[in-house]
């Protein structure tokens, strides 16, 4: 073997590997104009597939949904011509389609594909995580070939804003698994954008739909990058790299003189609340609860937590939505968590916490661990109940582990959902549902709260429904189940280079279809 | 040498179905709940009956062995099954990423050995002199650096404090295309770092091999004769030098392999590395067993390689001996 060969050897392998590269006629435009954008999201959808729950709250932007939201949340026509008509029994809905919607393929949208969408999420075959939300359709069917009528099994209020859920294209989605076909990865909708590539863990790049129904959007190409860690997110939004990204509240701060960016604050329905199991002999106590919910300061939390950036939680409903029951604010009140203590029997130790028929007030609050937020709440949380003689001990766990403990362990839960009262209420506080996988994970039991959940669920009277949830709220100050803390803002910054731009209320899923981009085919750049 | 190789195949099979067994059997005891893992964030909202509808949907609840005999039978049909995590076939994940791991560790390699080689040669040439003793210790040090920590500072000092390279991905943000040029700037990063975590070993062989070879007797008769210092120190040294060198070229291999799962993780390079912590985490059993019966291939053809190479570059071992 002489040097030489040596060397063909190594150039030979040179060249093998140079050539693995692929390359494609590419066309390297800069950012900076207004007719593409760069947003940095924290995290990507696990499926591009409506089947499988991608948008299924609406604002995707691949897909339409029969109806969509507006700014203020309010439900408007999208693939359907105008919102639906209610039977008197409020058991049927029907909807009338749009002429002329065609999915991005070219195939004109029918009644079938819409049919085709909601069977096959409710197929149990599905694996779709949401199906439960559906849980009042009897049937779905097809009226000629633009009308779909859906029949339910109860009178269920708040149908029509499940209905904002995309729909699929039954030509492509027919023949393959819904769980696992090209669907999930390469989807086709009739929405405003179309998937050009998707690179997972890296970022999805879409370009405008020229045939859009409503108009081709102003913004022709959107790219959407996944930074899962905040420093790196703002770093590279900094560089340049980026046009717009999901910050939270302290490093979206550091922007605050840059000009050419602004800020934008979305409130939310997005709480942060501790839940009091009413498996655990201290927090199954009446008293001991309501004390905990007086002594907490919500409104020094979200100063020092969230840097201002969020809104004191009095309950699960943010207080400046309509359904929010005026009157339930309360500031932090110490001596009355030491009088409900008191009165109750919970007697001061030699070590401030306090006891009760040799039982101490005392209990384990689990966070998951790595979320930085749920952390500080959690530890303020424990400081101000100690003042009120509770002990409360933190610990963070993965969610595996805090799963099997929810039943008698508090856990720092976050949760929330838009669009209607009934959407987050329902799960998270009837008795039907006390211990269900995450709903209701307190297990929280209160005969009043039920009856106001069902009928503001059956009646489709709105003043009615309004008292409903008015005296829910009311009770839970009674009764606590959990301890409400905060709603936290989520805070996005983004490139000043367009008009039209506005925040939904926001659930606590956010970033990837909610954000100033919820509209995105509504931007106009600025002249 | 076609019977070393044949043999060694026949002895690949079953070390492969072990190892295939081993994967399933760790991931069944794993704390990591696949159903939760398959959901998402959507498990946190969702109510007994969808986790057990998806439970019994996935096969969650199937003993691994029969598992495992599903998946093999399968497999050796040609059907790799399907990946839960990425909700795709697992022929097409490893389609759509294999490619671009193998660019990244090729890459690598390539740079480590060439720079590996000339550094080790430069510092055998005088031992104990400034030079040889600066590249012994910096190989010392980098040795003893943990890979990710290297990356980490890598994209802090060239993406952030100077801005002159890309801190991650294959591609410009924006852009759509995967095109050379942006590839060739992307991969710069991760490549050296990876090549740098390789260096060292390689380095301080290549100084041990050609220092030896330069005191030996063919060399020193060589260099009495008055044969010029290069043709002495790249033909006779470096030549019988580098044969321990070439032996342990094809056993580095699974140290490439870990070094690359870092090394892709923090750079978000879209290659198999990143895809396998993954699917371990989302308990993800096809793509975990095909991914891993890869890894372990790669390692034993590794292992064949330099067994080959060392029988044909060494003219003291025979092949019938191996």
């Amino acid at each position: 073997m002489t040097v030489r060969r040596i060397r063909t050897a190594a150039a030979t392998a040179a060249i093998l590997t140079g050539v693995a590269a692929c390359s494609a006629p590419g066309d390297s435009e800069v950012g900076g104009g207004a007719d593409s954008v760069v947003i940095g999201v924290a995290s990507e959808p696990d499926t591009l597939s409506p089947l499988l729950g991608y948008g299924k709250d609406g604002n995707s932007k691949v897909f339409d949904g029969l109806l969509a939201r507006d700014a203020d949340l309010r439900l408007r026509p999208a693939l359907a011509k105008a919102l639906p008509e209610v039977s008197d029994n409020g058991l049927t809905y029907t909807y009338t389609l749009r002429d002329g919607v065609t999915f991005s393929d070219g195939e004109p949208l029918t009644s079938a594909d819409v049919v085709f969408t909601y069977e096959t999420i409710l197929d149990a075959k599905t694996n779709n995580t949401s199906r439960s939300e559906l849980d009042a359709i009897k049937e779905v069917r097809a009226d000629g070939d633009d009308k779909v009528v859906f029949t339910l099994k109860y009178p269920y209020a708040p149908f029509a804003g499940r209905t904002v859920l995309p729909v699929v294209p039954e030509h492509i989605a027919k023949g393959q698994d819904p769980n696992t076909g090209s669907l999930n990865t390469k989807p086709v909708g009739t929405g405003p954008y179309v998937l050009t590539a998707w690179s997972k863990g890296e970022k999805l790049t879409f370009k405008a739909n020229p045939g859009y129904w409503g108009g081709a959007p102003k913004v022709k190409r959107v790219t959407m990058a996944v930074i899962k860690d905040d420093d790196v997110r703002a770093t590279r939004l900094r560089s340049g790299d980026l046009d717009g990204a999901v910050l939270p509240p302290n490093l979206a701060a550091t922007f605050k003189s840059d000009g050419a960016k602004k800020t934008y604050e979305a409130t939310t329905y997005d709480f942060r609340a501790v839940t009091l199991p009413q498996g655990n002999k201290v927090t199954a106590d009446r008293a001991i609860r309501r004390a905990l919910d007086a002594a907490v300061d919500r409104q020094g939390m979200v100063d020092t937590i969230l840097d201002g950036a969020g809104r004191p939680a009095y309950g699960p409903l943010p207080v400046d939505t309509p359904w929010f029951a005026k009157g339930i604010e309360r500031e932090q009140d110490l001596s009355e968590a030491q009088r409900i203590l008191d009165d109750a029997g919970w007697k001061a130790d030699g070590d401030g916490i306090r006891v009760k028929n040799g039982r101490r007030a005392s209990f384990t609050l689990l966070y998951p661990s790595g979320d930085k937020v749920r952390q500080d709440h959690a530890l303020a949380y424990a400081s101000d109940a100690k003042k009120a003689g509770i002990e409360v001990k933190v610990e963070s766990a993965t969610w595996e582990v805090i799963e099997p403990r929810m039943k008698d362990d508090a856990v720092l839960a976050g949760f929330g959902s838009t669009g209607d009262p009934d959407y987050g209420l329902h799960t998270l506080l009837h008795s039907s549902l006390a211990g269900d996988g995450f709903n209701n994970m307190a297990r929280y039991d209160d005969p009043v709260v039920d009856k106001a959940l069902d009928t503001g669920r059956r009646s489709s009277d709105t003043a009615t429904r309004k008292a409903a949830y008015d005296e829910l709220q009311r009770e839970l100050l009674k009764n606590p189940g959990y301890t409400f803390l905060t709603h936290i803002d989520h805070v996005y910054v983004l490139a000043d280079r367009w008009d039209g731009l506005t925040t939904q209320v926001e659930p606590h899923e956010h970033g990837f279809a909610s954000g100033p981009w919820w509209n995105l085919e509504t931007w106009r750049p600025k002249k | 040498m076609a019977r070393l190789a044949g043999r060694r195949l026949l002895f690949a099979a079953p070390i492969l179905l072990v190892v295939t067994f081993g994967v399933f059997a760790i991931a069944a005891a794993s704390p990591f709940d696949p159903v939760k893992a398959y959901a998402g964030t959507a498990a946190l909202g969702a109510d007994a009956e969808t986790l057990a509808r998806l439970r019994e949907n996935l096969g969650v609840d199937k003993p691994f062995i029969s598992r495992w005999w599903d998946w093999l039978t399968a497999a050796l049909e040609g059907d790799l099954g399907q990946s839960s995590v990425m909700r795709q076939p697992v022929t097409q994940v490893i389609g759509e990423r294999l490619v671009w791991s193998a660019l990244l560790c090729a890459v690598a390699f390539v740079v480590a050995v060439l720079t590996g080689t000339v550094l080790g040669v430069l510092a055998a040439r005088r031992p104990g002199s400034v030079l040889d003793r600066v590249v012994t210790s910096l190989a010392y040090s980098l040795e003893a650096a943990p890979v990710f920590w290297l990356s980490l500072l890598a994209i802090w000092l060239m993406a952030l404090q100077w801005g002159v390279l890309p801190a991650g991905g294959l591609t410009d943000t924006a852009s759509e295309q995967v095109t050379f040029g942006q590839v060739t700037r992307h991969i710069v990063l991760p490549a050296g770092i990876l090549a740098l975590s390789q260096l060292p070993w390689f380095t301080l062989y290549v100084r041990q091999g050609v220092g030896d070879a330069l005191a030996e007797d063919p060399v020193r008769g060589a260099r009495a004769r008055g044969v010029s210092e290069r043709t002495v120190l790249l033909g006779h040294a470096l030549r019988s030098g580098l044969l321990p060198v070439l032996t342990l070229v094809g056993s580095r291999v699974p140290e490439l392999i870990t070094g690359a799962l870092l090394v892709e993780t923090v750079f978000s390079w879209p290659g198999i590395a990143a895809a396998t912590v993954e699917a371990a985490t989302a308990v993800d059993f096809p793509l975990l067993a095909a991914l891993t019966t890869l890894a372990t291939a790669a390692v034993l053809l590794g292992n064949l390689l330099a067994d080959l190479l060392y029988g044909l570059f060494d003219p003291r071992v025979k092949f019938h001996d191996m």
